[in-house]
């Protein structure tokens, strides 16, 4: 014996109560009626919404300054600091007359993150030295191919403070350091 | 007038070491941080540490052992000198610097014994960082850059400095070397360089003080054959390649020993792979950074190895580079990596299986072959592939 829970197994012949199993059928309908009464566990997803932790780590943004600059520089730093891989860039140099969509004279020209791979552990967010990237509270809704999880900067990229300043605070939400 | 005077100075020393010579012991001892050596008179106290190696080796920022004349700018290389010589036991009453002080029998010398030192080099480090913008995550040097490692090594965290820091007009000096002024320690090694290893100098240092800067004369290209090697040289990211610039980050590429047949220079270099891409060549460097040397001369490489032999099919490839684990390079190279046995195939009969999707189909990474670029990406290299698509 593995445990002190095991139960010798009854094999005595049923008696004919028993054999017409009505009173079992009563007793599990009874548990079933009972939880009718019982407090819900789940809820009514989409329209109602659990609340997620402070900590929670969910679908990244790239940010943007308050003058709807680009923060991210490609660095490269939170793709090295990625354990599963999930990040890959490209550079490129500012040209004049970019100033107003870059902060710095190098920016990410191509920011993708594989969301299959994603593990959302954040480090990237704690890597990067520019507050360019950070989980929001959202997660990655479904997709039917895989080809949508590639996430791309135009998905990734916060929307412009100035242009459309109510999209760009919600997906600021708590988390961002506010500039 | 300098150059004379620079070999006025030399002779003069060359002089004292003959002197030494003549009367002391063909071997000076000198102890440095409780590590006893002999050396040849007239070896500095960083060449005799140098000799033991490992963490008693003071760093240098501005000394350069293949260019003759280099040292005493940076200051980083401070130590104290417990006991001049048994001659003269006193100590001495400053730090030293260890590059341009030359070691004398008996001598005491403490480097990380000393707490004097640690705190001076602390110091020296910041006042460095005074003026060099902290831009590391847009500098290519990021990586491989001896400011950087001696910032984590000896800085303190964060910076005390609350004024606006030093800005230079952006010159252009052609079309292989990016100069980043802002960046410049001024350690004087790239000048070094130009005038010793190249045939006619054409950038040097102007002004002073606080306005010194690195500059060619009314902007000429640097075009000489071995120009590129004030790349290799400057310990910052002040001097970069620019046919490499922005392309990659240095921890992503795989830094490849390669040599070719060159009839300019030695033809033995790094290369620094992605994939089958060479995204730049560099000179070898030895573990104090400096240029490797073989038969005792130093390997020096010409700016056709460098900048014009970008496929791999112009090298003869040796094998990887040892690139100390520590550093950040090294990070994210498996090695030694036990692939395991794929199953798959033999299980369904020879057939591979099916890929549910190819990431290169989908990602956009890659579909400009950034490496061919002869200078940094812009957006102008990939507003072609934005109207029709992937090329």
């Amino acid at each position: 014996m593995l445990t002190q829970r095991a139960k010798q197994v009854d094999r005595k012949p049923m008696t004919f109560l028993e054999s017409i199993y009505l009173w079992n059928i009563v007793k599990g309908m009874g548990i079933t009626i009972s939880h009718l009464f019982k407090k819900k566990a789940t809820i009514q997803y989409p329209e109602q919404k659990r609340t997620f932790s402070k900590v929670f780590r969910g679908l990244h943004v790239l940010n943007r300054d308050a003058e709807g600059r680009e923060n991210c520089t490609a660095c490269g730093l939170c793709a090295v600091a990625c354990p599963a891989e999930a990040i890959t860039m490209e550079a490129a140099e500012r040209l004049p007359g970019e100033e107003h969509l870059y902060r710095e004279e190098k920016y990410a020209v191509k920011y993708e993150i594989n969301m299959l791979r994603c593990i959302f552990c954040g480090l990237c967010e704690e890597a990067c030295p520019k507050d360019a990237i950070y989980l929001s509270q959202t997660f990655a809704p479904a997709n039917y191919g895989r080809k949508g999880f590639i996430y791309k900067k135009e998905e990734l990229l916060i929307p412009h403070p100035l242009k459309d300043k109510e999209a760009y605070e919600k997906a600021l939400g708590n988390k961002a350091v506010k500039n | 007038m300098f150059r004379r005077r620079y070999n006025k100075k030399k002779e003069r020393i060359f002089n004292m070491a003959e002197e030494i010579k003549k009367e002391a012991p063909a071997n000076f001892k000198v102890t440095i941080d409780n590590i006893t050596i002999e050396v040849a008179p007239g070896t500095s106290i960083l060449n005799a540490a140098r000799k033991i190696g490992g963490d008693v080796t003071p760093p240098a920022m501005c000394y350069y052992s293949k260019l003759q004349g280099s040292g005493g700018k940076c200051r980083t290389c401070l130590v104290e000198v417990a006991a001049g010589s048994t001659a003269d036991p006193r100590p001495m009453p400053k730090l030293v610097a260890s590059c341009r002080t030359n070691v004398m029998d008996g001598m005491i010398v403490k480097n990380i014994t000393s707490e004097r030192v640690q705190d001076a080099r602390a110091g020296v480090v910041e006042f460095l960082l005074l003026n060099h913008p902290l831009d590391c995550p847009i500098c290519d040097q990021a990586g491989e850059c001896h400011l950087q490692d001696l910032g984590y090594e000896h800085g303190k965290e964060g910076t005390r400095y609350e004024f606006k820091r030093r800005t230079f007009e952006k010159e252009d000096i052609g079309p292989y070397i990016q100069l980043h002024m802002t960046r410049c320690i001024l350690c004087y090694r790239c000048t070094y360089v130009a005038d010793q290893l190249t045939d006619n100098r054409v950038h040097g240092i102007l002004d002073r003080g606080d306005h010194a800067e690195i500059s060619t004369y009314i902007s000429k290209a640097i075009d000489n054959d071995f120009s590129g090697n004030m790349i290799d040289v400057c310990p910052v990211g002040a001097l970069t390649d620019k046919t490499f610039r922005f392309k990659n980050r240095v921890w992503f590429t795989k830094p490849v020993n390669a040599h070719r047949d060159c009839d300019k220079c030695c033809g033995k270099v790094t290369l620094w792979q992605r994939g089958d891409e060479v995204l730049r060549v560099t000179a070898r460097k030895d573990e104090w950074g400096e240029v490797q040397s073989y038969d005792g001369k130093p390997g020096w490489i010409c700016n056709t190895c460098r900048f014009d032999k970008k496929h791999v099919n112009d090298w003869m490839i040796e094998g990887p580079t040892k690139i100390n684990r520590h550093s950040v390079i090294s990070q994210g190279h498996y090695v030694g990596l036990h692939k395991p046995k794929e199953t798959m195939p033999e299980v369904m009969g020879g057939r591979a299986p099916k890929l549910l999707m190819d990431i290169h189909d989908v990602s956009d990474v890659n579909s400009v072959d950034i490496s061919a670029l002869p200078g940094p990406a812009t957006s102008k290299t990939f507003e072609k592939t934005n109207s029709n698509g992937k090329q």
